[in-house]
């Protein structure tokens, strides 16, 4: 049997900022939708079934947002489902949402992830003691930065490369105007100064709390036919997942994460990742996992991916450019920051990146990872219909 | 010009274990009261964790009072090497339709799907207050109960039912439990007086921890794993509107709409196993469905025997599956609930090969 081929024929974001006092939770998710529904030239009776995710309930103190939320997502007397897997979701979710249209259970589809961390306080939220669990020590880069640490001595990667990828990607976020952070006065020189977090990760070299959403439509071919602007058409997706911990397990390059890439780029027939991909859209909440993640995806040889930050490869205008858009580090509403990564990817294939297009990008992967480094969701898109 | 739903894969249901449901189960992990369901449907299908091209699990932090608490039980799952897996932050009914889902789309011929739930270490009324609109509805902590009885006042004010209707489904579920031997109450309970009027005692669901697992599978694979595979004939979820009062509580509009995609008007079916946790929302859902007497309701006893939350969804369609598979029921209906007054419902149509056909 054949899957319907998927195409993203609607792109919608809010503005990702520290608060949005303005909005209830309904609001923001409702401006992210209707965003995605004005960009396909589409209303909310053209949607068969709506998929949200995020991140975990807490983090609004609203158990179960999907009931909710059915009114504000136009989704009554429909379908809505609610996806989580931690900080993978946006992906996961919009993976979950392709699929219906790949299964032809429907034809078009809203799907959604969003966060408003101004609700609570996410560091805490995830320091939880737990009885015989081993603690996340104040918050997650409390448990990221000994990975980092392990990198740096594995790769010998020199001590400013993390600062480098923040620079750029703060650079970058200048040009999106969805971005939260806009610091127009960013050096070098002062990411170098921030004050250390948790060692060897900088203030500048951490992701914000943002509140957001992302929302995108997504459609079958005859959808696709009628959008009024070029669809970005699903290549490949996946996801995998590993447990949070085991003896053996590889905090630095999972194997869920290499499994999920390889599975990738089997579906879209992609055999050189660094040569075929014209940009990335990585999940990158700490800089360093950058130069991780590039090797963790086959675009370095192991020990390697910190040279293609260094070179300038990863820039804006760089051969492989890694997240245009200023990416997490510029803008991280939680459950929202790995649909934004996929959303991105596919406005790149459309050409409707604005200011931070990358010229010419005709493929584009979109990364979400979550959890203890275990949970990773990813797709590929394409300016062309895949050809099987 | 898209040639619009071609034949779709068969899959089906080939293996269901739930827990015995208890009221309280301290000496127990969320994973440990796993455990063993995983393994049992495992055992009966023959198949590894390796063996399983994807799986899907439901389960709320809320009950488990911590971020990210599905994470422990995929520990316990044994995602390693990695797997292919999601998650839903819903009753595991929900997590199954997305494995179909998934199976339909080509990618997996396999499915391991579970749900469970500790209501026992927290106020479960208050905590489910929380489900509701965070701004209007939730600081007024109308709790789980209070919002059952007020739909349960608005249909004996619409003649629709009385105390005495509303005994009756309650006798009926206990005793029906009384042959299953993982419902929490099997007899029916004596009337403790009003919960909330007019609900009585024996109205509303016991609180209970729980878990529950289901292989899908599809074509083929399902007749192999499989004496007698449940095939999902249709399966289509529906919500309403959130607050209870824009919303016609005597009635389930999202159940029949659900209802009529999945095909189940189509032919009569002989069993339903309906997630009605309070008496009156069974009266609701038989009306919604057409259901006559000639119809087995429940008889598993229901969520009136054992509630698990997150689970109790996914336990219907397991128990309407097993009967298929033992020969009970030749055509079934699983209904799912989720939210207050049944704002959201599921509902699948189960279908067994006719005896002595092993199918194409």
């Amino acid at each position: 049997m054949s899957r319907e081929p998927v195409a993203v024929v609607g792109v919608g974001q809010t503005r990702h900022v520290a608060a949005r006092r303005d909005v209830s939770i309904a609001g923001l998710v409702r401006e992210a939708a209707a965003r995605a529904l004005e960009d396909a030239e589409l209303t909310w009776t053209d949607i068969d079934a709506v998929v949200i995710g995020k991140a975990p309930d807490f983090f609004e103190g609203l158990m179960m947002p999907e009931l909710y939320l059915a009114d504000a997502l136009g989704a009554v007397g429909k379908p809505i489902l609610r996806v989580h897997t931690a900080g993978s979701v946006g992906g996961s979710t919009a993976l979950v949402a392709a699929n219906l249209v790949a299964a032809r259970v429907h034809r078009t589809v809203l799907t959604l992830a969003f966060e408003k961390q101004s609700e609570s306080n996410a560091m805490w939220g995830l320091s939880l003691p737990v009885p015989f669990q081993q603690p996340l020590l104040a918050g997650a880069g409390g448990f990221f930065a000994p990975h980092v640490r392990a990198y740096m001595r594995r790769s010998g990667a020199p001590d400013t490369v993390g600062a480098l990828v923040a620079y750029k990607d703060r650079r970058n976020a200048l040009k999106n105007p969805c971005a939260h952070l806009h610091e127009n006065d960013i050096t070098l020189e002062k990411v170098m100064a921030s004050p250390m977090l948790w060692d060897p990760i900088r203030y500048s070299e951490t992701c914000p709390s943002s509140d957001g959403a992302c929302a995108m439509v997504l459609a079958d071919r005859a959808g696709a036919a009628r959008s009024p602007r070029p669809p970005a058409w699903v290549h490949g997706g996946a996801m995998r997942s590993e447990p949070t911990m085991f003896a053996g397990k590889d905090f630095v390059s999972p194997q869920a994460g290499r499994d999920c890439s390889a599975d990738v780029y089997r579906q879209a027939g992609i055999a050189e990742p660094r040569r075929e991909i014209d940009a990335a859209e990585i999940y990158v909440p700490f800089s360093w996992y950058e130069p991780m993640w590039l090797e963790n995806l086959g675009f370095a040889e192991v020990g390697e991916g910190w040279k293609l930050t260094e070179s300038g490869v990863t820039e804006l205008d760089g051969d492989l450019p890694v997240n245009p858009s200023g990416g997490v580090l510029s803008a991280n509403p939680i459950g929202a920051s790995g649909m934004i990564r996929f959303a991105e990817a596919a406005l790149q294939v459309r050409g409707q990146a604005g200011e931070h297009q990358v010229d010419g990008a005709r493929r584009a992967l979109g990364h979400a990872y979550g959890g203890g480094s275990q949970f990773f969701a990813m797709w590929l898109v394409g300016d062309r219909p895949p050809d099987r | 010009m898209t040639p619009q739903a071609p034949p779709r894969r068969d899959v089906a249901i080939v293996a269901f274990a739930q827990t015995r449901c208890r009221r309280r189960t301290d000496e127990l992990s969320e994973v440990e009261m796993l455990m063993p369901v995983l393994h049992e449907v495992l055992r009966r299908t023959g198949l590894k964790t390796g063996d399983i091209g994807f799986t899907c699990s439901g389960s709320s932090d809320y009950l488990a009072g911590r971020a990210f608490s599905f994470t422990m039980a995929l520990d316990g799952v044994g995602a390693w090497p990695p797997i292919s897996e999601s998650h839903v932050e819903m009753d595991g009914a929900w997590a199954l339709y997305e494995a179909w889902v998934r199976l339909l789309t080509g990618e997996a011929d396999t499915a391991l799907v579970y749900a469970y739930g500790k209501s026992s270490p927290g106020a479960l009324r208050k905590v489910l207050t929380r489900q509701l609109d965070p701004y209007y509805l939730a600081p007024l902590w109308p709790d789980s109960v209070a919002l059952a009885a007020l739909q349960a006042q608005t249909l004996i004010d619409a003649g629709r039912a009385d105390e005495a209707a509303l005994a009756a489904v309650a006798a009926r579920s206990r005793t029906a439990a009384a042959d299953n031997p993982r419902a929490q109450l099997t007899a029916p309970t004596l009337d403790g007086g009003y919960v909330v009027a007019p609900l009585r005692t024996a109205d509303c669901p016991p609180i209970g921890d729980g878990a529950a697992a289901v292989v899908l599978a599809a074509g083929d694979r399902a007749r192999r794993l499989c004496p007698r595979p449940a095939w999902i004939r249709g399966m289509d979820h529906r919500t309403e509107a959130h607050s209870p009062g824009v919303r016609d509580l005597t009635d389930s509009p999202s159940t029949r709409q659900a209802a009529e995609r999945a095909g189940a008007f189509d032919r009569p079916v002989d069993t339903a196993e309906l997630h009605a946790p309070f008496t009156s929302q069974e009266i609701v859902l038989r009306t919604a469905l057409g259901l006559d007497d000639r119809v087995a309701v429940n008889p598993s006893g229901g969520a009136l025997a054992a509630n698990p939350m997150m689970a109790a969804g996914l336990i219907r369609l397991g128990e309407a599956a097993a009967r298929i598979g033992r020969g009970a029921s030749d055509r079934a209906l699983a209904h799912a609930t989720s939210g207050p007054c049944l704002q959201q419902n599921l509902v699948a149509v189960l279908e067994g090969d006719p005896e002595g056909d092993p199918g194409e």
